[in-house]
Parts: C-alpha cells; structure tokens; sequence
C-alpha cells in the first residue's frame, strides 16, 4: 500500500502522514460500533434489550446519537484542577492506545510501520497510557480520581511483565519481533501452523497468560478496578465530561482492539485464513484479521458481564504470584523446547 | 544543611519509619454504592481504613413526629411502608401485631395466613434486591438484571392483590384492605415452582464464584458475642453464628404452625461472621421463604378478612413494645397511648439503624474497597435508618 | 423470672434508686428507676447470673407532656428468655440521665437520637452529638412544645 501511494502522489511525508491516519478509519468506526455491540451483548446477558429505537434496527445508530450529544456539551473544567494537565490527559492516553497501531498488520498489503523491532515497540509504546492515566487522575484535583489514578498504575506496570514473558514465548518460536513476519511464519491450515497449537501446551498457557494479563491492561472486568464504578463513582474520569470523556472512552475501546489484535496475530494466525489458500488474499486478509480481533472483543464483554472485581491487593497477588511463574514456566520450557529441536 | 538532613534522614533506611498521613475521604451522600443518602467519612492510610463515621439523617423524614398528629391510628400505616421502601408489607405487619397487642383485637385465620404469606414475599423481594445490588457492588452486574427480573413476578402478585406494587397500604389494624383474588393459590404455586431454579442459578453464578468469595469471605468479621452488644439482628446476627429468628423464638402471627429452617453462618468458606456468611444465610432464608409460603397457602383457610376491622380505634392508656422480624432484622414498634384515638408516641427501633451502628466495628483495619463489601453486606435502608 | 422477681433482686441491690414497678395490669410490666443511676443498674442487670440481660432491644426518648422528659429502656435476656422494661423521668431543661454505652454498645446511637430529638443529656456518653438532625440544628423537634424554626442558614424552614 506505500508504493500505491507514493506512486500516486509522489509525496513522501505525505503519504507517511495517510498511512498513518489509516487506522483511524477503523479505530473510530470500530469504537462507535463495539460501544453498541456492548450494550446488545450486555443487555441479552441480563436478559433485557439494549437499544431498541434509535434508527430503527436494534437501536443501531445508538452511540451515534451519543457521540453527537457529547460534543454538544459544555466544557466543564475543575475550577481547582490543574489546567495543562488535565486538558493534555485524553490527548496522551489516546497517543498511547493508537500508537500501537503502527506496529500492526492489518492485511498482508497494510501495516502502518514495517519495523523490525515491531512487538518491542508495541508494549513500551502502550505503557504511555499509564502516564496519561496518572495526569488524568492527578489534575483532576478529586481524592477518588487520584485514588483511581494510582490503582490503575499500579495495576498496569505490574501486568507488563506477564505480557511481556508471554509474547516473549512467541518470539522464541517465530525467531522475530516483526509482526509481519510472524503472521507469515503462520500461514497454511490453522493446525498445526497457528502458534497456539504449536510447542503444546506451553504456547496455550502463553496465550492464556497474555489474555489475562492483557485484560488487566486495559483495565477491564475482572480487573477494572481504576474504573471500580460501584466504588469510585467513576476513577479517574470522573471529573470529564463532553468531548473529554469521549476521547478517554474511544482511547479505551482503542487499547482494548490492539490488545486483541495482538493476540490474535500471535497466536490465532493474523490475517492467515484458517483453511490455507481457501479464501486468502489482501482483502480477505483484512476481513480474517478483523474477524479474530472482533472474536476476542467479544470474549471480553463477556467475561465483564460475567465476573465480579477483584480487589487491589488480590489483583496484584494474581498478577505477581501466579502469573509471573506460570509465564516463568513457559518461558522457560518454550526455551529448552526450541533449543532441543534445533 | 540542617533542613537536608532531616528530610534526608525521613528516609526509609535511616531507622525512623517514612511518616504517612492519615487522608480523609468521603464516601457519599451521593454514591452508587451507598444505597441511599448514607454519608461515610473514612480515615485512611493508603487503603487502610483506621475509623469510619457514619453520617446519617439525609433521609429523615419526620416519621416519629408525623404519627403524634394523625388523626387515627389507622392513617400511621401508609407512613410506616415508607420506612423501609423495599419491603414495605414487613413495616405494615410489625405494626399492625403492635396494634392489635394493644387492642386486644384476634384476627381472623385468613388474615394470619395472608399476612404470613405477603411478609414472607416481602422477604423474598426485599433479599433480591439485597444480593443483586451487593453483586453490584462488588462488580458483578449481570445478577442484579436477574434478581430484578424475578422480583417482577412478586410485584406481579402485589398488585393483583391490592392495587401497588411498591408501597401498599395493605395490612390495616383488624385485617386487610383487599382479599385476594380467586387465582391467587395458582399464581402462588407457580412463583414457587419458577423460582427455587433461579435460586440455583444465582448460586451457580455468584455465591460460589471464586472472584466473589476471594472478596467477601474473612472480610468484615463480626463476632457473636460483638453483634449482640450492638444488638444487631437479623441475617447480620445469624451471619455471625448466632441462631436467633423472632419467627422461632418469640413466634407471632401463625408463625409457630408452620414449619422452616433457620440458616445460621458457618464459616463455610471463611470465618464465622464474614460478609459471605451474611450473603449465603439471606440466599438460605429466600429458599425458606419459599418454603413457608407453599405450606401457608396450602393451609389458607376460607373467611372474611375484613370482618375484625374495628370501627374506632381508641387503644386503653398504656404502651407496648411488639417485635416482628422483617426482612432486615428485628423491626420493633413501641407505640404509647394515652387514650385518645391519637398515637402519643410512636418509636421504630429500625433494624438497619441498629445494624448500622455495627459499621465501624467491622471496617476497623479493612481496605476501601472491603467497606463497600461490607456496607453492602449489612443491607441497609436509609428510609428505614433515617426514619 | 417473672416481672416481680426481676424487680425484687433489683430492689434488694439498689434500694432507693429502684423507684416503684407497675408489674400488673398492663401489657408490658415496667420498673422506674433513678436517672443518675441507669449505668449500674444497666451493669447489674446485664452481669447478674439470673437476669442476664444481654441485649438492648429498644432506647427512647419520651415527653410526658407536663414539663418532664423520660428514656425507656426495654430489655431482653436470650439465655432466660425474659424480658423488663425500665422507665425514668428527667425535668425539661437540664435533664441528666447516666449513659448506658458502656453496658450495651447499641445504646451509642440510640442515645445519640433520644438527646438530637429530646434534649436530655447522657453523662458518660462518648460522642454526644446529634445523629438525624444536622449538627447546627437549634431545638429538639419530638418534644410536644417544639416550634419549627422560621430560618435555618438563611433558608425558609415552612414551606
């Protein structure tokens, strides 16, 4: 898609700057879509409707009408909150949540960066997120946001390390950090090619881990306590509103699709088709690679809807003393794996 | 140089412990998980709570001074439902065995039964609303959706039967504003067979989730002996090991003819006294609730319910103190009479104000988090705290 | 024990402060005691083997219309299932009665309450505050005589 482009227009910055604001065309969408996929599935699992009228169809242009109502609000700014930052909070959390988008391969024609260094990039780019989270909860000058604030870093830096240990395994096997190569290094039927039926069951355990652990990334149920809403009114956006708001709910719904989208690049196989060269192709790529990422969405919602939180010192508990040593274990078989069939 | 030194020598290493503040937030009045205008100020080192206050009295609405000027005895019922708005035929019944203490009235045998019947559905209602919201609480949200769904067929029933489903005005000094209808016995029946499976459904969903009982067992420990010197009572004091039900142990109405089982905590996944304790004996007692209504309204005899209603109501001079067992604990009503057809004085001594009371014994030495388990565990009412 | 045996070994340990008992002809049977003397009578009650009143059910306040306020006390035992009621009797202004707190912990609140709502105070008591009216409240609304003031804080109080 560069050389398209470039062929095209002759432009190089320009044509860097499109690629660059090509996730955009999904992220967006995606985020007004999943708002409402949420409130369907949420509802059907409590045994109620959701959105029923706006538009017609099963309330489908729901989080349109909301999008539309937020930016209508007033801009209402703490009068004893400390300006700069808590206007640059949302901007930094959002970098953070779409800056990963870079990294990653939406089709075989399409990523944004081919970097060598691709995943490394990925996870220290994404651990932005808890900088901006921090100013969020700090400029809000609200005891309960800081409070947020401060749980919801805690949380995020501890749960790198079994993020880290768990695509560490994957590395092992594919022998890269480009995600390019990796879903190339996956192409043909989906067993045994897709990586989380090889070296069983270490890989499994790993995808396992890195789902887990990713939940605790994006601050979602079982692990939401930043957001605990039954305890903290809301965490640390508590205090925004209109736009604001909506662009710490998009940068969320964001971060959530990349971390599935990673899973599911390492180990479900990118935008491989699952039957080989059966429908496979640039453009059936895209649909794959989506469909997977929608897949692991959904288990998301579901596991919210289902579970209840875990408190702060047990959520550090789990993310320390089990899953660390289980990815240890992992790491550590995947390794002597490797090594013995060279 | 001086002033370096000592911050210097603050520092952990330099054996003088780092100095922490102790932070004081504030829980509410307004806030999701305060279940009502109920104001807590905790002191806090981090996320260890040393001391919670509780701050009451935003929802006071006068009750007690409101009775001493009703015109009749009969017209403090319609004020007693809004004690404790989620149970509101439990009020009623407290009173109305208060009065009829009083008066020396006996009601006829199909307003026992009813009565029985109805403050056993308000048991049922009332649980529902206290475990779903605590499953809220603690971050489940699908049961609240659930319990709210099967709370709809009791509030069904409440208003074929007397026109509300909230607050009812059902229960009069004497008997009852409205018999039931001809198709109560079958609708009764089949809430019972449609419910017992949902009970099994919110245990397999919450009670014994993992997540759930890391949360709520050994937090919040109230021991039998504490509770009552605080004289808490209700699914609280049964939680802590203590078996004590008014039905048993001080039977009213026809409560000594039927036949149920009192669930006591066992400290089956924790200590004797937790907040799992407290949830799993009001899970017990909706099966028990269950329980007593089909025997009650098998036996349901046939009558006139309202043919005891006095035509005045003018009780002798003197006071009683009548305890019933509502759905929070023991609901006591001490009504004082000087012989006019006005109340002299009406005092609720409200389960949840007295359970309330326990609050800062349970919390010392939790975290926040556990005082929103904790807080939820009690069930508390603010209608009915506040008065 | 019945009403008269309850009020008996009362009589016998504290003499005077026993005022009178009313343990017939009404519903509830009840003994007057002394104001200053409720925390040891409150103690006795709670500690002595054969009464064993373990549990404060009920705390009140009350305005005997004529210039007197009272408390009420009933209690219950669980071991031996019995249960009395005490009455005292305190002039309007500058009634004292002594607090119970430190017999029964329940009786922190209700306390509390009977002293927001009546005005007689509680020697003893740890936290004498008001619980249900706000802490600035000028009077005590349940007494009969009370008048509901025109401002509080600049707002109309009848509406």
């Amino acid at each position: 898609m560069k050389e398209f482009l470039i062929d095209l227009l002759h432009n190089a910055p320009v044509v860097y700057t499109l690629m660059a604001l090509v996730p955009l065309l999904w992220v967006i969408p995606f985020a007004l879509f999943a708002v409402w996929w949420e409130r369907k599935i949420s509802a059907h699992m409590q045994d109620r409707l959701g959105p029923m009228r706006t538009g017609g169809w099963h309330g489908w242009a729901q989080t349109i009408a909301d999008i539309l109502k937020l930016i209508q609000k007033e801009d209402i700014i703490p009068s004893s909150a400390d300006r700069k930052l808590f206007i640059l909070a949302p901007y930094i959390v959002f970098a953070g949540s779409y800056a990963a988008y870079a990294a990653i391969p939406f089709s075989a024609a399409y990523v944004g960066s081919e970097i060598n260094i691709g995943l490394f990039y990925i996870i220290s780019i994404s651990s932005l997120v808890v900088v901006g989270l921090l100013m969020a909860g700090w400029a809000s000058n609200n005891k309960w946001s800081l409070f947020g604030a401060m749980r919801s870093a805690a949380q995020i830096v501890s749960y790198e390390v079994p993020v880290a240990l768990a695509v560490l395994a994957v590395i092992m096997v594919s022998g890269t950090f480009d995600l390019q190569e990796i879903n190339r290094l996956q192409a043909g039927w989906f067993f045994p090619n897709w990586y989380v039926f090889q070296k069983p069951p270490f890989l499994f355990v790993a995808l396992i881990i890195y789902f887990v652990a990713s939940l605790a990334e994006v601050n979602r149920t079982p692990f939401d306590i930043p957001e605990a809403e039954s305890e903290l009114v809301a965490g640390y956006h508590t205090e925004y509103g209109g736009m604001r708001f909506a662009l710490l709910f998009l940068s969320e719904y964001a971060n959530m699709f990349a971390v599935s989208a990673i899973a599911a690049t390492l180990f479900f196989g990118g935008w491989n088709s699952p039957f080989g060269d059966f429908l496979s192709g640039p453009y059936w790529g895209l649909f794959w690679f989506l469909a997977k990422g929608m897949t692991f969405i959904f288990v998301q919602m579901w596991l919210r809807w289902t579970l209840p939180r875990l408190r702060v010192d047990q959520l550090m508990y789990v993310g320390w003393k089990v899953l660390i040593p289980f990815a240890f274990a992992v790491v550590i078989g995947v390794g002597f794996w490797v090594v013995a069939a060279r | 140089m001086e002033e370096n030194l000592a911050q210097v020598t603050t520092l952990p290493g330099f054996g003088r412990a780092l100095k922490t503040e102790e932070m004081v937030i504030n829980m509410g009045p307004q806030h999701p998980s305060t279940h009502g205008v109920l104001r807590l100020e905790l002191v806090v080192d981090g996320e260890v709570v040393i001391d919670v206050i509780p701050q009451l009295g935003y929802l006071h609405r006068c009750f007690e001074k409101h009775c001493e000027h009703m015109t009749n005895y009969q017209q403090v019922i319609p004020y007693a439902d809004r004690l404790d708005y989620v149970a509101a035929m439990s009020n009623e019944f407290g009173f109305v065995v208060a009065m009829e203490r009083l008066l020396k009235i006996k009601v006829p045998e199909r307003v026992e039964y009813i009565r029985v019947i109805m403050a056993e559905f308000s048991r049922i209602v009332s649980h529902l609303i206290a475990l779903g919201t605590y499953g809220m609480d603690i971050g489940a949200f699908t049961p609240f959706l659930y319990c709210m769904r099967d709370r709809e067929h009791v509030l069904d029933i409440f208003e074929e039967t007397c026109g509300a489903r909230l607050l009812y005005n059902y229960m009069w000094i004497g008997g009852l504003s409205h018999d039931v209808q001809p198709n109560f016995t079958e609708k009764v029946k089949s809430f019972c067979k449609y419910f017992r499976p949902k009970i099994t459904e919110l245990n397999d969903l919450l009670s014994y989730n993992k997540i759930f009982i890391k949360r709520t067992a050994n937090v919040g420990v109230l021991p039998g002996d504490v509770a009552l010197n605080y004289a808490v009572s209700g699914p609280v004091l049964r939680g802590s090991g203590v078996k004590w039900d008014l039905r048993k142990n001080d039977p009213y109405s026809v409560y000594d003819r039927l036949e149920f089982e009192i669930p006591v905590g066992r400290g089956l996944r924790g200590t004797v006294g937790d907040c799992w304790d407290r949830y799993m004996v009001r899970v017990h007692e909706m099966e028990q609730s269950v329980n007593i209504i089909e025997q009650a309204v098998d036996k349901l005899p046939s009558g006139d319910v309202q043919s005891a209603l006095p035509k005045r109501i003018r009780p002798d001079a003197g006071d009683i103190y009548a305890r019933t067992e509502t759905p929070k604990g023991e609901l006591g009503y001490y009504i004082v009479s000087d012989g006019t057809a006005t109340p002299f004085r009406v005092k609720v001594k409200s389960p949840c104000f007295v359970n309330l009371s326990a609050l800062p014994a349970m919390c010392r030495g939790a975290m926040i988090a556990d005082v929103v388990a904790i807080l939820g565990s009690i069930d508390i009412v603010l209608g009915e705290v506040d008065r | 024990m019945t009403p008269q045996e309850i009020f008996d070994a009362l009589k016998t340990a504290f003499g005077d402060a026993v005022i009178e008992g009313k343990l017939t002809g009404t519903i509830d049977p009840f003994i007057k005691i002394a104001p200053d003397k409720a925390r040891e009578i409150g103690l006795f009650l709670r500690d002595d083997p054969r009464l064993q009143f373990n549990v404060l059910m009920c705390l009140s306040g009350m305005d005997y219309a004529g210039g007197k306020l009272g408390v009420v006390y009933h209690l219950h035992s669980m071991a031996h299932n019995h249960k009395i009621v005490l009455k005292t009797e305190v002039p309007s202004e500058g009634g004292h009665v002594s607090s119970v707190e430190s017999v029964w912990k329940t009786a922190n609140w209700h306390e509390r309450e009977a002293y927001d709502l009546y005005g007689m105070t509680f020697d003893g008591h740890p936290d004498m505050r008001r619980i249900l009216m706000p802490y600035d409240w000028q009077g005590h609304p349940l007494r009969k005589d009370y008048q509901v003031p025109e401002f509080y804080n600049g707002m109309k109080v009848p509406y």
